[in-house]
């Protein structure tokens, strides 16, 4: 009887705006995510204080893996069919034109030259990674990533390429030396280490120049 | 959390003779909703590569041109960096002496300080550094090398092979030494 009466809130919370946010952070990550396309080799790449982004487009990457194991790619399809077309024009591979053709497909290239017909005769879902050789760089006497950087030249002549290596950072140096030897006796005296960004250490004379905003690249 | 039975809402009291209609509840539990919102979320967060690769430029010096190159630099400008096996670095200002004595060792953390006192007390025309990895040395000590040069503004820097003499030095320095630690006649 003379009890008051409270008035009863209700329990509800009110969902909405806790789902609009989420929503909205959802939609962020999807659009920003930029899955890693699968690679064939592991490469953990060193660190270094450039900060300049590696180009998508143009590009032939030279992967070097911990075991001193060579891979190429390239990023376009036509690319990686005129490349190996020139191969095996100037090196008498004997590859079909379907197999030339097939290479487009391919996201890289790691056999020897003479192995490189039954290596474009695997189906791409078939392939592992860790089971190729790679291209024999060791030997510079039969250094056979010079005759793909020499097509590399001759398909690209005149036009943009990104000539990029990315290696990883346990591998020994005659490897990363056999790559650059590759280069150097095709003239491509220019080209891109890949690396993952590290912070500018202080007080050096590029975190100055970095404070004053006058970074070159 | 969200919406516990509250039974139609609001608490307005009927009056007396209404009959209680099943009113349905208009709203909808959006609990699910964000809980599949926000694992998505979490799936995107962790998936995502926020770190894009970067790359540095590095330009090689034509084999030809070398000798040339080289004898324009003053010996007393020069600071050759001889990248060896465990992250060890051996280094000499100018020219190699003879018997060795300006063959010192560091380890690899100590370079910039190595490379910042010669910039500071090269003239700057004459500062040239010259980095020759062994075939001990990894990928990673090669780019940190190079980085450096970019840390410390180094205008000239070049990669060359290390010489079978300086490879003998370091082969004396570590048999001497096996435990890594710099030998006595290294040190100066």
């Amino acid at each position: 009887m003379g009890r008051p009466k409270i008035a009863r809130k209700s329990t509800h919370v009110d969902m909405t705006a806790f789902c609009d946010v989420g929503f909205l952070l959802l939609s962020f990550f999807i659009l920003t995510t930029k899955f890693k396309p699968p690679e064939a080799l592991t490469v953990v790449t060193p660190g270094s204080v450039s900060s300049k982004e590696a180009e998508a487009v143009d590009q032939c990457l030279v992967s070097v893996g911990a075991d001193g194991r060579v891979f190429i790619s390239f990023s376009e399809e036509n690319r990686r069919v005129e490349v190996v077309d020139d191969l095996n024009k100037r090196l008498g591979l004997q590859l079909t034109e379907a197999e030339v053709n097939s290479a487009g497909t391919s996201e890289y290239f790691a056999s020897s030259l003479n192995q490189l017909k039954s290596f474009l005769a695997i189906p791409i879902d078939r392939r592992v990674g860790n089971s190729f050789p790679g291209i024999p760089i060791k030997d510079t006497a039969n250094n056979e990533l010079v005759e793909w950087v020499r097509s590399v030249g001759n398909v690209f002549l005149g036009e943009k390429l990104n000539l990029m290596v990315k290696g990883d950072q346990t591998m020994q140096y005659p490897a990363f030396k056999g790559v650059i030897d590759a280069f150097k006796k095709n003239d491509q005296m220019k080209f891109l280490i890949i690396t993952s960004q590290e912070s500018i250490p202080g007080g050096t004379p590029l975190a100055d120049k970095a404070r004053k905003g006058v970074i070159k690249e | 959390m969200a919406e516990i039975a509250e039974g139609g809402g609001g608490g307005h009291k009927k009056g007396p003779g209404v009959k209680k209609g099943k009113k349905l509840s208009t709203r909808v539990d959006l609990t699910p909703l964000v809980d599949l919102a926000f694992l998505l979320i979490t799936f995107f967060i962790f998936t995502t590569t926020m770190s894009t690769p970067t790359a540095m430029n590095l330009f090689l010096p034509k084999d030809t041109d070398k000798p040339e190159e080289q004898n324009k630099a003053k010996e007393s400008g020069a600071l050759t960096l001889i990248l060896a096996k465990d992250h060890s670095v051996y280094y000499y200002e100018g020219i190699l002496a003879t018997d060795g004595a300006n063959f010192k060792q560091m380890p690899f953390s100590e370079m910039r300080k190595v490379v910042m006192d010669k910039k500071t007390s090269t003239a700057k025309d004459d500062l040239v550094i010259v980095i020759k990895p062994t075939a001990e040395c990894t990928f990673a000590d090669v780019v940190d090398a190079l980085d450096e040069m970019t840390i410390a503004d180094i205008k000239r820097y070049a990669m060359v092979d290390a010489a079978e003499g300086e490879l003998a030095l370091i082969s004396a320095t570590q048999a001497a030494n096996p435990g890594g630690a710099p030998a006595p006649a290294a040190q100066k």
